[in-house]
């Protein structure tokens, strides 16, 4: 089967000699969980990004769900991408003048063309899966962190994506309301989602991924399965790193 | 000792205050006794005497001064309001390219922006009246079947009129004010966090869809008072219409001052109609923020 992820020396330069994404090359079946590690400002947040094309890169080459894309950054392949994959933001980004509900019918309707009433419904049935169906005609801000994330990952599975992306998902978020996230994410990786997730979760990336891929200054440092990178991780720079993580 | 000090202080400045408006009062009478005339408004139902070359309704030179300031108003109002839909037709055209993706028209808006703010409205008025009209021949383009007439006695379309005055006020009022709305237009898109244009992307929304649903809505509580001060500038702007001779209210004004010389009374209704006028658009733009923050239901 294709592989609905496939990244071939991806290279991005902000500024001469100053590099985003150094050379990136990996690869995301069907049904598997990829965790992107890394120390702050190591270019995760920009690899996921350039997986809906939210980012764009300088050099190599990535195929999404058989669409391939490479720097000119064609808008018609992007939106195309764009139908098929979800992302879920460390801000959440929800909009705030409409009602959750609204939130989550919004893309069904205006992008997919399906009815309103149809939307609602699996709007509906997406925002009891992840608990939360009481609070579909309220307004962003009257919900906690937590709920809204949830929100957020209700609105990304609207669209029926066969890919989702996390950029950082729960680090916007109190300590007591993490769980109830993870446990939503945790729940569609069960499902059989396939998933990249940008996370310092030590324990959803044991308990969740295939793989763990540690990124340092636009490079990956090392692809590992978490039993051997939390355990016996190959690289000096990735035991430095979850050394430091474990101190926090 | 600190309270006793600042009831002092407090007290020196309404004697300050109250000085200053003394001698303004002192000077007034003593100027009207010198001319004479006294102060009263009788004058306002003699005949006005002089032509106009624009009314929107019947008028001769021998209706009263009343209903020459009438028509003044009504040439005033007609051209504030134009101006307005049409200032806020092309700001908000010039704001979204100056925000968009494409460079050109981001270019091309931002050296718009750029000269029509650097350059006197006067000149800009000038510009369009002698350059733009009075430049143009009798009947210089051919008449589209007598629907469409443009010349340099202004535009004539389908049986309505339109004059060369008119019409560069109109343009002239429109672009100046159009430069600064962009701007206002521009702030508010900007005030929306980038966040929110990243959602609506990644959901697969076009930019126009998006811009349309996501963005404006939020953009609009930003926007309004900017909104709100260029249109009182726009009104206030208008009063220059007496550099290319169009009839408002203030060249009428003018004129009455100069035949009957009662400077005090036609400032006085000059001020008040424009405070009116002024707090007529303040009122109708907070009402129109108020129901966009109403309908937020959120905030």
């Amino acid at each position: 089967m294709e592989p609905i992820v496939v990244a071939k020396n991806l290279t991005k330069s902000y500024t001469k000699g100053l590099r985003a994404l150094d050379n990136v090359s990996l690869t995301v079946d069907q049904g598997k969980v990829l965790v992107v590690m890394g120390p702050s400002g190591s270019g995760k947040s920009t690899l996921i990004r350039t997986f809906n094309g939210l980012e764009t890169f300088d050099k190599g080459e990535l195929n999404i769900l058989g669409i391939t894309v490479d720097s000119t950054h064609d808008e018609r392949k992007i939106q195309k991408i764009r139908r098929r994959v979800g992302m879920v933001f460390q801000q959440f980004n929800l909009f705030p003048h409409l009602s959750i509900l609204e939130n989550i019918t919004l893309a069904p309707v205006q992008v997919q063309k399906r009815r309103q009433i149809e939307a609602e419904e699996h709007g509906m049935y997406l925002l009891s899966q992840m608990g939360i169906d009481s609070h579909a005609r309220k307004y962003p801000n009257q919900l906690s962190g937590g709920e809204q994330q949830r929100v957020a990952i209700a609105r990304a599975l609207a669209l029926k994506p066969e890919l989702l992306l996390f950029d950082e998902p729960t680090s916007a978020l109190d300590p007591e309301r993490i769980n109830e996230v993870l446990d939503a994410m945790r729940k569609l990786a069960e499902q059989g989602m396939t998933m990249v997730v940008v996370t310092h979760e030590i324990s959803f990336a044991k308990d969740v991924s295939d793989r763990v891929l540690f990124l340092d200054s636009g490079k990956v440092i090392e692809t590992s399965p978490p039993d051997i990178f939390f355990s016996n991780a190959r690289h000096e720079r990735s035991r430095k790193f979850l050394n430091q993580l474990d101190k926090n | 000792m600190k309270i006793n000090q600042k009831i002092f202080l407090q007290f020196g400045i309404c004697i300050i205050l109250f000085g200053l408006i003394g001698i303004l009062i002192n000077n007034l009478i003593i100027n009207l006794i010198r001319t004479g005339l006294g102060f009263n408004f009788s004058w306002l139902l003699k005949p006005a005497s002089f032509a106009l070359a624009e009314h929107p309704l019947p008028y001769t030179s021998s209706d009263s001064y009343t209903w020459a300031l009438i028509i003044g108003w009504l040439n005033s109002l007609k051209v504030i309001f134009s101006s307005l839909i049409l200032a806020t037709f092309l700001g908000t055209l010039i704001g979204f390219a100056r925000t968009g993706k494409n460079a050109l028209l981001g270019l091309i808006s931002a050296g718009y922006i750029t000269i029509i703010r650097q350059t006197p409205l006067l000149l800009q008025l000038m510009f369009w009246y002698f350059v733009g009209f009075l430049g143009l021949k009798d009947n210089m383009f051919i008449q589209i079947k007598n629907i469409f007439n443009i010349s340099n006695q202004g535009v004539e379309f389908s049986g309505l009129n339109f004059s060369s005055e008119f019409l560069a006020l109109l343009m002239g009022l429109s672009i100046f004010t159009s430069a600064y709305i962009a701007e206002v237009i521009r702030g508010g898109i900007l005030s929306v966090p980038r966040g929110q244009w990243e959602a609506f992307r990644s959901l697969g929304l076009s930019e126009s869809k998006g811009l349309i649903r996501i963005i404006i809505p939020q953009a609009l509580p930003a926007i309004i008072p900017g909104l709100t001060s260029q249109y009182l500038n726009l009104a206030k702007n208008s009063t220059l219409a007496i550099a290319v001779g169009y009839s408002d209210i203030y060249a009428i004004n003018d004129t009455i001052i100069n035949q009957t010389g009662r400077a005090i009374e036609c400032f006085i209704i000059l001020l008040v109609s424009f405070l009116l006028l002024n707090l007529l658009i303040t009122n109708i733009m907070e009402l129109i923020n108020r129901l966009i923050l109403k309908s937020r239901q959120y905030s």
